[in-house]
């Protein structure tokens, strides 16, 4: 029995409101403030354990638990997907902790928790988007060393990501990066945006506040609303957006990104919407994809 | 110390600092938007939403430097019980509240350095009243160009000017704010 239940109060009473103490929080926040003064430069923070491993989002853990209030809805991605065992513990966690509303719906949403995508709707002034970033620094696989990287982000010194992504079309025929694709915010900062696909990329300028928490590299960096973000490439190869060929097999979407699944042991394979609120929201209105039928039937 | 300082400070912390801290979240997002904060009293002439600031943001680790009028006994004490925030002079300062001139002048405080931009003090800028009119910002966080009464315009010119090192500013009147962070452009309409 916990403390909470012997006085009778609600599950996660006995929790201080959204799990850190006021003085992690006010560290959190003072990086938090900072990122978004100087966007796309990386704010070193003091992370705290969190009670997940590392690499389960203890970076987006911990700057949502810093950002959120009573009132808000809280929604939790994971690849997209809301019923993925991080997106569900994570959401679990705040609803235990903070007593929050969680809802799967997009647009219900005032803070979004997510795990390497970018919701296909449009994001609203009223929201805000916490993405868990891995590795935080874009230079880290090019430069090892932090005070290497530091200086060259300081200097503005970028020449080995273009080198980089020269390689790429040297060996490629094309830039081959695919998810994780470095941008330039507002003309200075080189940034990482977490390993989303490129194909959101052009998603990142948007209406809503973007905060990135980084939890075992302990970063935070931040996008205000609008910010100008540019993926880089060379005028001869230009960035391309891409996604897979095919719509979606359950909702029959052409435009939104697409995940593989093998359905079979032959070679068979169908392609469905990775945002599953997306996908679930165009069924939902009548849409259909060529193994929709199926689906029902299963 | 006198038993007023330890009155004026929130009466549930988790939930009143994350509500004002999520206004001067969408503040310093927004430049040039006004939100309202509540939760401090602090004493007089310190405005609630300069004290609720300081509450949300200030502790041990940031010192803090009162200008002009504000460095008296009843605030000093104040801040000291609620926030355990030593007082500092301008070049120590993390943040700074007062009133524009006697915050003035800008160059005494941390710009933060190439390496660390973001050790670079905060002013909180204590004012009269605060609207959407006046100065003319544009930059990040403004899908257009959004107004902002500011108490001039050449010091955040030039403060813009060394960008990604400068101050970031919170404008303060009541239970109003708004903030301008060294990112947005400045210019006189």
């Amino acid at each position: 029995m916990t403390q909470a239940e012997i006085r009778g109060e609600a599950p996660g009473a006995d929790y201080t409101f959204a799990y850190l103490d006021e003085q992690t929080k006010r560290m959190i926040r003072r990086a938090l403030l900072k990122a978004l003064a100087v966007p796309g430069y990386q704010v070193p923070f003091a992370s705290r354990e969190m009670p997940m491993p590392y690499g389960w989002g203890t970076g987006g853990v911990q700057v949502s638990a810093a950002v959120l209030t009573p009132e808000d809805t809280l929604k939790v991605i994971d690849q997209g997907a809301d019923d993925t065992t991080n997106a569900v513990s994570i959401r679990k966690f705040f609803q235990k902790t903070a007593g929050i509303a969680v809802t799967e719906h997009t647009g219900e949403a005032t803070v979004i928790q997510t795990r390497h995508r970018i919701p296909e709707a449009p994001l609203t002034e009223g929201q805000i988007l916490v993405y868990q970033v891995p590795i935080p620094e874009p230079l880290r696989f090019l430069e090892p060393r932090e005070t290497e990287t530091r200086r060259m982000h300081a200097l503005e010194e970028y020449g080995l990501m273009h080198v980089k992504l020269y390689e790429d079309i040297a060996r490629h025929g094309e830039i081959a990066t695919a998810y994780a694709y470095p941008v330039k915010i507002e003309g200075r900062y080189v940034m990482d945006p977490s390993p989303i696909p490129k194909f959101d990329n052009p998603k990142l300028r948007m209406a809503a506040i973007q905060l990135f928490g980084a939890g075992r590299e302990q970063r935070i960096y931040a996008l205000p609303p609008y910010t100008e973000v540019v993926s880089l490439d060379f005028e001869d190869h230009p960035f391309v957006p891409g996604k897979a060929e095919g719509a979606c097999a359950l909702c029959g979407s052409e435009t939104s990104y697409l995940d593989e699944v093998i359905v079979d042991d032959r070679g068979g394979r169908m392609f469905v919407c990775s945002d599953t609120d997306y996908c679930a929201g165009r069924r939902a209105a009548g849409y259909r994809g060529e193994m929709a039928a199926e689906e029902g039937g299963a | 110390m006198d038993v007023q300082a330890l009155s004026g400070g929130f009466a549930d912390t988790p939930r009143e600092a994350a509500q004002a801290f999520r206004a001067a979240l969408t503040a310093m997002a927004r430049p040039g938007r006004i939100e309202d904060v509540a939760g401090a009293r602090p004493p007089a002439p310190l405005s609630v939403a300069a004290g609720t600031l300081l509450l949300v943001l200030a502790d041990p680790a940031t010192p803090v430097h009162l200008a002009g009028p504000l460095d008296r006994p009843e605030i000093r004490d104040w801040l000291r019980f609620h926030t355990g925030a030593p007082l500092s002079d301008r070049a120590g300062a993390v943040f700074a509240v007062g009133r524009w001139a006697d915050l003035l002048p800008l160059d005494a405080y941390s710009l933060g350095t190439p390496d660390y931009p973001d050790r670079s003090a905060t002013l909180i800028v204590e004012m009269d009243a605060l609207d959407a009119t006046g100065a003319r910002l544009t930059g990040p966080g403004i899908e257009t160009s959004h107004g902002l009464s500011l108490p001039e315009i050449s010091a955040f010119r030039a403060n813009r000017a060394r960008f990604p090192l400068g101050l970031d500013f919170f404008f303060t009147a009541g239970v109003r704010l708004a903030a301008l962070p060294r990112s947005t452009h400045v210019e006189a309409v």
